[in-house]
Formats: C-alpha cells, structure tokens, sequence
C-alpha cells in the first residue's frame, strides 16, 4: 500500500499557490518593498502631476474607491466569464484535435503548414472581421482567446503524442486496446505532461490578449475599464486596474500549475 | 506442431544497405515447451520473437501458432518487455486489469478479482493501491507478469525481462517464473544472452550467432524440474554452449617424456 512509503514533505499551500516554493516571503516583501519605493519617489519627484502619475496611496483610494461602488467586482464578472469561456473551449478543442492530429500523422502534415502560416498572426490582427461579423460584446474577447489559446495547446498535444514511448502503443496493441478507447487510455495520459505545458503557454498569452480583446471590442471588463479610466482621465483608476490584472493573472497561473502539479503527483509522471 | 516457423527471413534497411536479421530459420515449438532463444546482440533473438509475436512480419517465410499464420499481435499472446512497459499514470491493480479491459463479457468485480489473484500470485497483493514508480525494478516485473497471466494468453513471449535485475533478483524471479510456468501450464518462449539463465530456465535452447542472425544449435536440456546450477551437468552444458559460441578455447594438452 502507499502508507509503506514516506510521503515527502510538501511546502505549504499558500507558497504553492502564490507558485513561489523557491523563494521565501521575505523577498517577496523585499521585491514589492522596493516597487513601492521606486514608483513612489519616481511620483513624488518627477513633477508630474498626481492626475497623470498616481501615486500607490492615490492607486489604493482608487482601488478601494471601485470596490465600494461595486463596478470591479462586475469588471471582474465580465473579464473572467469571457476568459473561462474562450480559454476552455480553446484547451478542449485542441487537445481532442492535438491528440487526433498526432496519433494521425497525415492529417497534421496535411494541416501544419496552414498552422505555421496562422499561428505568427496576431489574435488582434482578427479583430476588425471579429467586431464586424459578431458586433460589440462579449464574443470578439472570447474569440481573441480562444485564437490566442488554441495554437499552443494544439501544437504540443501533437508534439505530446508524437513523442509517446512506443512500449505504451506496444502493450495496448498486445491488450487489444480499441481504435477510440487508446485516446483517453494512452494517449492523452502519456502525453499530458507536455500538454500541461503547452496549457500553462497558452493561459498567459490567453490572459494578456483578454485585456486586447476587451479594449476594443467591449463595453464591460478589465480591458474595458482602462479605455474607460483613459477617456475620463483616471489614470488612479488606471494604475489600479493594471495591479488586478497582474494579480489576477498571478492567481490563475499559480492554480494552474497546482493543479497540475497534483495530476501528475496522481499519475506518477512527475520526474525523479 | 503449434508453433511452426519455417525459412523465416527477415531483412531490413539500415543506412541504406540491406541488413539480415533473420536467415532461413525454422523451428517447432511444442504446447507448454519452455523455449530460450539465447545469443549475443545482433543475433536476431528478438526480432524473432517480435515475429512470433505478431508484431513484425518477416520478409519471407512463414510462422504459424495452432495451424494459424500470424500477421498482428493478439491477445492470445502476451509480451513482457525488459523495461516493463507499465503504465505510470495507473496503480498496480488497474495496471494489471489493462489485461482485461478490452473483453466485454467480465464487469468490473470480476475484473478487479481477477487482477488481485494474479497479483497475489506474483506476491504484490498488498501493492495495489501503489503506484508503478514506487516499485523496485523486480517488483516492476512482477505486476508485468501478472499483467501477462491474468490475460489468460497461451504463450508468453519475455523480451529479456530480468536484464535490468540485480544477479539475486534476477535468480529469485527466475525461480517464480519457472513455479508459474509449471502451475499455469503456459508456452514460455525467453530470449536472453545469460548462458546460465537459459540453462536454468528452458527445455529446449535455441542458440543463435549473428551476421547474418540464425538458429546455429538446439539443445534439449534434460535436467529434469529442480535444477541445480553447481551440478555437473548444469555445468558440463554450460561448457557445450560456451563452445557453441567460440568462448572456451580447447588446449591440446602436448606430454613430453
């Protein structure tokens, strides 16, 4: 049983979600320490008009200031029902197509050059048909993420089941595994740990081009609302706004890669 | 007879230049016989057995299991590899029911019971919930064997399953072989480049050379069950395939009065 062998000592939660189990809290502190000290003396000194350059005192009024009036946590609503939308869709289709693709090699010769030719354009380059066939709302941003995701989940679900030990196709030939079945019994398994990378890929490009998509094609969101602050010169509300759509990006990253992390645990793949 | 390979050949490509893997090998194997293909690397054993196996097709010739030519692996047939070929993302227990997954007529019970029987056979009952990573290379070997048996196969084919064992391990694990070969009632057929474990193991060793790779001698090995390795026959025919192979020189002994 697995009681027989020692469990490793595992660093605790909260470092594993903030994804910092190399670094200790005191350079966490030391590292915000200092962008707090460097962006405060750079508004202090430069001259620049508070209006212009906020300070973090000036950020965190603001901060406060859309949380009381309820509009972030409606931005938030918005950006993350958008994101969960095109992410997941993208990270379902291309895994099924990534494995499909891979395990058929003619069909992703047949369709690589095509894929080599979309993937360098960017997911914005799109927006102007997007915004024309689909009009204003939620659907530009979740098609923006849903291109930006697509490709990298894609590209290594494909390198995944290339690169499968061919002992596992060995013993599932030799135990009569089904055409269907070897999809979700070897083949998604024994390449999930290059897809998981390809996943983590995605979801930070996917995040960054989500304040893309809602900047021009929406008119609710995290993107949104710095259009917003822009046009009534909020720069506070600005600068507020960037810090949650870093922390929040921080949040899914982190989660991400925990869940991961306990997938593997499960299923042994993880390295010695 | 129901293994029958008769002028097997099997030549393949390498860097351009044909390469014979196989030349003109024939051989009967009997139901139950247990059946070494021993030589050096090169020699073919294991393209050999993949072509038993079903999982090469030789360039000419013909094999046929019970009357049967073979062209694709079945799951009469089982292969153990000598890295295993266990599936990490699974414990021992589903690892070994993989065996059965593919025959609809057993529920899941049946199949879980099945498994844990075959398990306890090999002695990693209490191993099940493990997973496959945490098992030392012999245990590893075990549940693979195990995987084998609880497939019901006729043949099982070892692609030198015990050459990544340490030399104790390797000796206990021949031993459980043999113990389940007998009890199962299974055509076992071995490859190896240990002289000793061939002789320990089998009823018959095919020795094979290579360049081109073929069937150079069959010996029939009449130690009768229990075999004792220090004995003098187990030695005298050690010697017998030493020479086989070039290994032991002959010294003209010259008296001079």
């Amino acid at each position: 049983m697995s009681d027989n062998f020692p469990v490793p000592v595992r660093p605790g939660l909260f470092r594993r979600l903030l994804g910092l189990r190399l670094v200790s809290l005191g350079y966490v502190v030391a590292s915000f320490g200092i962008l707090l000290a460097v962006w405060w003396t750079g508004a202090l000194i430069s001259g620049v008009s508070e209006a212009l350059f906020p300070t973090p005192l000036g950020t965190f009024r603001a901060l406060v200031e859309i949380i009381a009036d309820g509009s972030l946590q409606e931005h938030i609503l918005a950006s993350m029902y958008r994101f969960a939308a095109g992410f997941l869709s993208a990270v379902l289709l291309a895994v099924i197509l990534g494995l499909v693709f891979g395990w058929y090699g003619v069909l992703f010769r047949l369709v690589n050059p095509v894929v080599q030719l979309l993937r360098p354009v960017s997911p914005i380059a799109w927006m102007p048909f997007i915004v024309l066939i689909f009009g204003i709302g939620d659907i530009p941003a979740i098609v923006i993420i849903f291109i930006a995701g697509f490709f990298p989940v894609f590209l290594s679900s494909v390198a995944g089941v290339r690169n499968i030990p061919g002992i596992y196709l060995r013993v599932a030939r030799n135990f009569g595994v089904g055409r269907v079945e070897i999809f979700w019994k070897i083949l998604f398994p024994a390449s999930f740990t290059q897809i998981a990378g390809g996943i983590r890929l995605a979801l930070g490009t996917a995040w960054v081009f989500l304040v893309c998509g809602e900047m021009v094609g929406a008119q609710s969101g995290l993107g949104y609302l710095i259009i917003d602050a822009r046009n009534n010169l909020r720069c506070d509300i600005l600068a507020a706004d960037i810090a949650v759509i870093g922390l929040i990006g921080l949040i899914l990253n982190s989660a991400l890669e925990y869940g991961e992390h306990l997938i593997l645990r499960k299923w042994g793949l993880l390295g010695e | 007879m129901y293994i029958s390979i008769s002028n097997v050949n099997k030549i393949y490509t390498r860097k351009g230049r044909p390469f014979v893997a196989l030349e003109n090998v024939s051989l009967d194997i009997e139901r139950g016989e247990f059946i070494c293909l021993l030589g050096p690397s090169g020699c073919g054993k294991s393209t050999l057995l993949n072509a038993i196996a079903g999982f090469e097709t030789p360039s000419s010739g013909r094999i046929t299991i019970d009357g049967n030519l073979v062209t694709r692996p079945s799951r009469r047939n089982v292969t153990i590899f000598q890295n295993y070929g266990l599936l990490p993302w699974r414990s021992v227990l589903k690892n070994v029911e993989l065996a059965l997954e593919s025959d609809r007529s057993i529920d899941r019970g049946e199949r879980a019971r099945r498994a844990l029987h075959y398990l306890e056979l090999v002695g990693l009952g209490s191993f099940a919930a493990a997973s496959p990573g945490t098992l030392s290379g012999g245990q590893q070997q075990r549940v693979a064997i195990a995987r084998a048996l609880t497939a019901d196969p006729e043949i099982i084919f070892m692609d030198e399953p015990l050459g990544a064992l340490d030399a104790l391990t390797r000796m206990k694990l021949q031993d459980d072989i043999l113990r389940i070969q007998r009890s199962e009632r299974k055509t076992v057929i071995f490859v190896t480049h240990d002289i000793e474990e061939a002789v320990y193991l089998a009823d018959r060793v095919v020795v094979m050379t290579p360049n081109p790779g073929m069937v150079k001698s069959v010996l029939k090995v009449e130690l009768g069950p229990s075999r004792d390795r220090t004995s003098a026959d187990f030695v005298r025919l050690k010697e017998r395939i030493f020479a086989i192979f070039n290994m032991k020189e002959t010294y003209p002994i010259e008296y001079t009065i």
